[in-house]
């Protein structure tokens, strides 16, 4: 890994004239047991678009967080047009010219569009000032949104466009975007890219954040490829394959996972006739008449853009939330199960993996030994008379930790500190290995590094290979197209029919995730 | 019955539940519950009514009665934002202090009686039969009470710093990263809430009674703290509440002079339920609670150094 490091790959076409807009040497970050940032070097010039790629937890988060003034380093200077500062707080940031666009929204769902803008805005307008500047900046980019409608009601690329905005009103100098597209339809990352291509034109450096290695390639000049803290290569993507990238990120070979061809058996496993749920929350989205099915060993994907309904779909073929029409909706092995709760449809074989890892599939506080308990008590038969059974406990974790390459430190370990691709396996782990009939498993791989994300994909199409049925929903259009047989779109609470994936293309699917059917 | 006294005594009861409301509103807009509103109002209490006695000047009474709600609210404050202690657990903390501290202080008060706060009568104005002893003639602290009210929906809902507050209590990490400073904005809204407590205590014992008994502010800290929360957060209704509930309480009394046959208890239980009840069915849309709800109220918070 070291010796990478000093490898520079340069491909560089800029003019040699163009003094460096930012420039951080030795930047240095370490949190209690990690060092996040090793001694990272970087140039960022005015008008260019520059990729920061990395997996995660490779500290591309902390290293924008520490631009933006979020975070002090430890050691190592920062450069802004040729001054060395010490930036103590964002405001400061923002005074320099630096814009940032969080990946998780830094938004106040219960305040205006006007009124998010507002707060962030240092010259402190007042709101009709504010909304006519909103007007201007969005018709000059083409970033439409209306200042006075409230940000709950706005969709995930909306509220996106709306931390863009509220960058642009400060017409900064540097722009960083963490993992924008992560939410958005590729039509509409195509969009944003115009955007961005627009405002590099216009002087504005930006810093783009991302671990998708095709955006990157198409919209960024330079990359600078983080590895566990430090800095591995510096490259122009243009003259790089995404292989080769992603090697350099990884620091190990890709590979490939191939998808068995489907054996044809009908087997219906799970079928949805007409479901239709009100959803509970009154920010989210109600359900209309889905329809789908799932046969013995198939896979089945479902995309869309967060918060169509998405939540309110694992609620109820998870049972978390019970159905009270008269007539049955959902169906696991031609069996009724609308009124059932989550225990009685995973007594009759059925293994769900829902989104929030904490809080509904793990609990944070508990050891992994316990953790591996909660669903698996009943059809293991680990509680008798009721007693725990502690020998088969740690036997079962003991069993998950090896099968499904858990790092950890031992079966007493607190669940929180494992990180996101660990907790994942642990969780699949534990669903795989009581064999379901069916699994339905919410964002499979969201947030986990690719090396644990390939495994995963892996371990679920070994699962379907035994005659499993198996349902993702997911926002990863990548991962359903590798993994899944057929594949339905969500979009505003309502399904579209299932495609095969042999027939299906990206654009297709991209444009029924923003609502639009191909004519 | 003649209306008008019963009005009058109406206005009386309510204002120091609206008094003590609007400052816990503005506390747990930023995001902060301070359950001890019962205890900062109790030191007000005592604390005003000990200077009124020694000094037997009202307004520093008053003063020294809402300054000692801000030194109450000072401890919460520090407890809860700097060392990151359980907002619940403290303002319970909170009000049993007061309580304690109050009974110790006011065990040489008990039995003096006090004149009430002069009415702030306008010459002429003042005469006016009905709408002139209606409008005019009450004590500073009730103008104060309406004037605040205002001002705090005003504050909250069209200005910079109210707009900055609510976004505190809405979503910390995010003003975080906006460079908002959480921490100063919520020691000035739980000082604020301290004053607001002090003020509505000052009041009870210099006003509404005038005297100092152990324990008089019966719950009415509580019931300020109930108005916020089934108010939705929002000024107007909370004032309705906070009127609903001196109203009930005052009408109560005549109807048991009237020698209705309902156990007393009953008609002493009335305001609290009626109130909750009243508040809980006016204010039924979920989507509007959420708007309202400050979503990280209750949580501590931790910044990454």
């Amino acid at each position: 890994m070291s010796q990478n490091k000093a490898k520079s790959k340069t491909g560089q076409l800029d003019e040699p004239e163009l003094a460096p807009l930012l420039k951080l040497s030795g930047i240095t970050k370490s949190f209690p047991g990690i060092l996040a940032n090793d001694a990272i070097d970087l140039t960022v010039k005015q008008g260019e678009i520059h990729a920061l790629l990395g997996e995660n937890g490779a500290g591309k988060s902390t290293l924008v967080k520490i631009i933006y003034g979020l975070l002090k380093p430890d050691a190592g200077t920062f450069e802004w047009e040729e001054v060395v500062l010490s930036l103590s707080n964002p405001a400061q940031a923002r005074s320099l010219g630096i814009g940032m666009v969080f990946q998780h929204f830094s938004l106040f769902e219960a305040l205006t569009v006007c009124e998010n803008i507002a707060i962030a805005d240092d010259q402190k307008l007042n709101l009709k000032t504010i909304a006519l500047r909103i007007k201007e900046v969005s018709d000059k980019y083409g970033l439409p949104i209306d200042p006075d409608r409230y940000v709950h009601s706005l969709s995930v690329g909306e509220k996106q466009r709306i931390e863009i905005l509220r960058c642009l009103l400060q017409k900064p100098k540097l722009l960083i975007l963490d993992e924008p597209t992560s939410v958005l339809t590729p039509q509409e990352a195509l969009n944003l890219f115009a955007t961005l291509e627009n405002l590099a034109s216009s002087g504005c450096a930006i810093l783009y954040i991302s671990h998708k290695l095709a955006e990157v390639k198409s919209l960024c000049g330079t990359a600078t490829i983080l590895r566990n803290g430090a800095v591995v290569a510096t490259c122009n993507p243009k003259l790089e394959t995404a292989k080769t990238m992603a090697e350099l990120m990884i620091g190990a070979k890709l590979h490939n996972i191939k998808r068995p061809k489907k054996s044809g058996s009908h087997d219906n496993r799970v079928q949805i006739n007409k479901l239709n749920l009100k959803s509970n929350d009154p920010f989210g989205m109600d359900l209309e008449n889905i329809s789908f099915d799932i046969q013995k060993g198939e896979v089945v994907g479902i995309a869309g853009v967060a918060g169509n309904g998405q939540t309110e779909l694992m609620a109820a073929l998870s049972g978390e939330v019970i159905q009270t029409g008269s007539h049955e909706t959902i169906f696991f092995d031609g069996v009724g199960v609308s009124t059932m709760r989550v225990a009685e449809r995973r007594a009759m074989g059925a293994g769900f993996v829902p989104e929030e890892r904490y809080g509904h599939a793990a609990i944070k506080e508990m050891s992994l030994k316990d953790n591996a308990l909660l669903t698996t008590s009943q059809k293991l038969n680990l509680i008798k008379k009721g007693f725990l059974q502690s020998n088969e406990i740690c036997d079962l974790t003991h069993k998950i930790i090896s099968d499904f390459d858990v790092r950890t430190t031992g079966l007493e370990m607190e669940t929180g500190n494992l990180s996101g691709g660990n907790l994942q396996k642990f969780i699949l782990g534990r669903e795989i290995l009581q064999n379901p009939r069916i699994l339905i498993v919410s964002q499979p791989t969201w947030g986990v590094d690719a090396g644990a994300a390939v495994f995963l994909r892996k371990s679920l199409l070994d699962l379907a290979a035994r005659g499993c049925a198996i349902l993702i929903i997911s926002q990863d259009l990548d991962e359903i197209f590798e993994i899944c047989d057929r594949i339905a779109v969500l979009y505003q609470g309502t399904l579209s029919p299932l495609i095969n994936t042999e027939s299906a293309s990206v654009d297709q699917i991209g444009l029924l995730m923003g609502g639009k059917t191909t004519e | 019955m003649d209306a008008l006294p019963v009005v009058l005594t109406i206005i009386t009861a309510s204002t120091p539940l609206l008094l003590a409301a609007t400052g816990e509103l503005v506390t747990e807009k930023a995001g902060v519950l301070n359950l001890g509103v019962e205890g900062m109002m109790l030191v007000g209490a005592i604390a005003a009514f000990a200077t009124a006695v020694s000094t037997g000047s009202g307004l520093l009474a008053i003063l020294v009665g809402a300054f000692s709600g801000v030194a109450v609210a000072a401890i919460f404050a520090i407890l809860t934002l700097t060392f990151l202690a359980n907002q619940v657990a403290t303002g319970l903390a909170l009000t049993i202090f007061g309580v304690g501290l109050s009974a110790l202080i006011g065990s040489s008060f008990v039995g003096i009686s006090l004149e009430p706060l002069p009415q702030l009568n306008v010459e002429f104005l003042s005469t006016i039969p009905i709408l002139g002893e209606l409008l005019f003639g009450h004590d500073v602290l009730v103008y104060l009470s309406f004037i605040m009210i205002l001002l705090a929906g005003y504050f909250l809902s069209k200005t910079r710093p109210g707009l900055i507050l609510r976004a505190v209590g809405e979503s910390h990490d995010s003003a975080h990263a906006l460079g908002y400073s959480v921490l100063t904005v919520r020691y000035l809204a739980v000082l604020f809430g301290g004053f607001m407590s002090g003020l509505a205590g000052s009041y009870l014992s210099l006003v509404y009674t005038p005297l100092w008994a152990e324990n008089m502010t019966a719950g009415r800290g509580w019931i300020a703290l109930a108005l916020v929360v089934f108010g939705t957060w929002r000024a107007g209704r909370i004032a309705f509440g906070a009127y609903l509930f001196g109203a009930i309480t005052i009408l109560q009394l005549h109807v048991q002079g009237w020698g209705i046959n309902i156990a007393s208890q009953f008609m002493t239980m009335l305001p609290y339920i009626a109130t909750v009840v009243v508040l809980v069915l006016i204010s039924q849309d979920r989507t509007k609670i959420k708007m309202n709800a400050p979503q990280s109220i209750g949580k501590a918070f931790r910044p990454a150094k």
